[in-house]
């Protein structure tokens, strides 16, 4: 066990390595222009061009911005080009918000799925099956941001239901923390609410003709038990790995729209204006930032799937 | 496996007529087959209608423009006005408020803040969000296939390597990958030695939206083409003495087209939508090329005063890529349905 946990973080090092690579190359490489061009304004002589690409260690060779970036990342002394503000200090600050829309949002849409897929998949080729089916990929193909703005005018202005948005802290007043935070949670779930529900209901459907459901039903246990302990509680598991690896790509970039749209403080929607101004630090810190929630969420699941079904840490020890 | 709308079990064939040599039956494809079960799946064939009569009234957007709307989807009539009912109203009052929707030819789905003719702006728009949306999951299918073929045919160092790319770029989030690309590319365009893309280039949001979703359909595709390489017919091939490319060509792949078919289908959804997100956080389309989502980032200014600009152009979002999952999953259903192709967020 302790092995595959090794191999595990040493293989998350390793991605998170790539991954800092590529968000080198992605804002140091591609952008087809020099930034020190666009800080020093309009107006900018050549001399003074010259004078921010020195400031910014644009002139020294690509190996040693990308040492210097890093330096910068791990000392926590990013700046961003258009505000010079700490892009670390910003995406702390944000954090507190975008957990408290994730985290909601994140147990919203697991209750939901649950049972929105669990009487679906009891109600089989029903109406209430049909009727939940329809929803889920409506759900499914409605863009979040638009969703949210039709909740936002629909909610707060047409019938002001909620208060308009923005976020309060948790600490401040719990109350108007959660009425604030309702329809960004809301609009946050909707999409996997309608994919979960959908995996959920062709899993049950899987695990009713196994074995040894019939035989729950054959020793006479009553049928509300045998679809809750034996049925889905066995289609449960591919919805577990499933959120792991959602929950960080929602923490780690996937809320960006909802924030944006509910102006909500948070992470997301610093990297938001950030695209805005085209300030590439900001958005370097945040898609590391991100990435690195990913790929935390994906090792945290395949390390808990190994402790949960001996099987895998089996297959790996004899693939090794 | 989940098959949403036909749950009703119907045979696929009828019973062999007994007393009639064999010869006389007629053999049936697994192609014809799939179609008998996606023509009785009569919701995925509605839906999938919808989506060809929306290809068609967006390809129709200038027979709009020339004859009904009579203006182009960029001109501008702040200071005009309209006859509605005898009276001459304002296209864009004094205060800022342009006119809503109405049953007339000009203006049927209202004006935006310049004056400009929503219905018109919409067919063009969609032209780009389509155009987009279909071009982009082409680029995804043909990177994805070859990437997936050489994965799973040599096996070995070509999969260690890409298997790791891919690998990486499924650990970024597909959201912000496509912001970081796009800001980026905006900055300075995009020189690909042949060419050079503008950084207001519709082909900057295609090239990305194209890339980013092809480690979701390679890794499938590659599964398949593992498991199908050690068959029969592969070796049988081999021995017959033909080469690595024209074995990928002519034995794997045709075994692989039915998982194409779907994913290609679910991916022009997806791409759509991505589009219209990266579009409304200004990393997709820019100006002056309109789209669905530029259209609501537009028209989201303004959502308190005039809420149809931003309610009509997400709609229209709604139903084609609603139109197209559910046909997806119509095809699905028909071409394998024991497959359990997911395309994921």
């Amino acid at each position: 066990m302790l092995r595959f946990v090794a191999r595990r973080l040493t293989g998350m090092i390793a991605v998170l390595f790539a991954i800092s690579v590529i968000v080198f190359l992605i804002f140091n490489v591609i952008p087809n222009s020099n930034p020190a061009i666009r800080i020093a304004g309009k107006n900018a002589n050549p001399e003074l061009i010259a004078r921010v690409s020195a400031d910014l260690g644009l002139d020294q060779p690509l190996w040693v911005q990308y040492l210097t970036l890093m330096k910068k990342i791990f000392t926590g002394t990013l700046t961003s080009y258009a505000s010079a503000q700490n892009v670390t200090d910003q995406i702390w600050r944000g954090l507190p918000a975008t957990l408290s829309l994730t985290i909601g949002a994140a147990v919203l849409w697991m209750v939901l799925a649950v049972v929105f897929g669990y009487l679906s998949a009891i109600h089989s080729g029903r109406f209430t099956d049909r009727a939940l089916t329809i929803l889920s990929l409506v759900g499914i193909s409605m863009p979040v941001f638009w969703l949210a703005a039709i909740l936002l005018y629909f909610f707060t202005f047409k019938v002001q239901l909620f208060p308009t948005s923005s976020y309060v802290p948790l600490t401040t007043d719990p109350l108007r923390w959660a009425s604030h935070l309702i329809l960004p949670w809301l609009t946050l779930a909707v999409l996997y609410v309608g994919f979960y529900s959908r995996v959920l209901r062709s899993n049950m459907l899987d695990v009713m003709n196994e074995d040894y459901v019939r035989t729950a039903r054959a020793k006479g246990l009553p049928e509300r038990q045998v679809r809750i302990r034996h049925v889905l509680r066995n289609s449960m598991i591919p919805i577990v790995t499933l959120f792991g690896l959602d929950f960080g790509a929602v923490v780690g970039g996937g809320a960006i729209l909802t924030e944006t749209v509910f102006n909500i403080n948070g992470v997301g929607l610093y990297a938001g204006r950030a695209i805005g101004s085209l300030d590439l630090p900001p958005l370097v810190g945040v898609t590391i930032f991100g990435a690195f929630f990913i790929v935390f969420f994906n090792t945290v699941v395949d390390i808990l799937y190994a402790f949960l079904d001996p099987r895998i840490r089996l297959g790996e020890a004899a693939a090794a | 496996m989940a098959a949403p709308f036909s749950e009703v079990e119907v045979a696929d064939e009828p019973p062999l007529p007994t007393g009639v040599p064999l010869a006389t039956i007629q053999g049936r494809s697994p192609w014809y087959l799939a179609g008998l079960r996606l023509r009785r799946n009569k919701v995925a064939l509605a839906f999938g209608g919808l989506f060809i009569v929306i290809v068609l009234l967006c390809l129709a957007a200038p027979l709009w423009a020339d004859h009904v709307a009579h203006t182009t989807p960029d001109a501008n009539h702040i200071t005009d006005t309209i006859d509605v009912g005898g009276t001459q109203v304002d296209i864009v009052s004094p205060d800022g408020t342009p006119i809503g929707p109405g049953l007339r030819g000009q203006y049927l789905l209202g004006a935006d803040q310049n004056g400009r003719d929503v219905m018109v702006r919409l067919l063009y728009g969609g032209r780009t969000s389509l155009f987009i949306g279909v071009v982009s999951a082409a680029i995804t299918t043909i990177v994805a296939v070859v990437v997936g073929l050489l994965c799973g045919y040599y096996r070995g160092w070509i999969d260690a390597i890409l298997s790791r790319v891919m690998d990486v770029v499924w650990a970024f989030p597909v959201l912000l990958l496509g912001i970081a690309l796009g800001t980026a590319l905006a900055v300075g365009g995009l020189s690909l030695g042949f060419t050079t893309l503008a950084g207001d280039s519709v082909w900057i949001p295609i090239l990305i939206i194209g890339l980013v979703y092809v480690p979701y359909m390679a890794r499938p595709i590659r599964g398949e083409v593992l498991a199908l390489r050690e068959k029969e017919f592969v070796e049988a091939a081999v021995a017959q003495g033909k080469g690595s490319v024209r074995i990928m060509i002519t034995e794997l792949l045709p075994n692989v087209v039915s998982t194409i078919i779907v994913f290609f289908t679910l991916n022009i959804a997806n791409d759509m939508l991505l589009e219209s997100a990266l579009s409304f956080l200004g990393a997709g389309v820019r100006p002056p090329s309109a789209s669905w989502g530029t259209m609501i980032a537009d028209g989201y200014q303004t959502i308190y005063t005039a809420p149809h600009l931003t309610i009509i152009p997400g709609l229209m979002i709604v139903l084609t890529v609603l139109s197209l999952n559910v046909f997806g999953d119509g095809l699905r259903d028909a071409l394998d349905p024991r497959a359990k192709i997911r395309l994921e967020h």
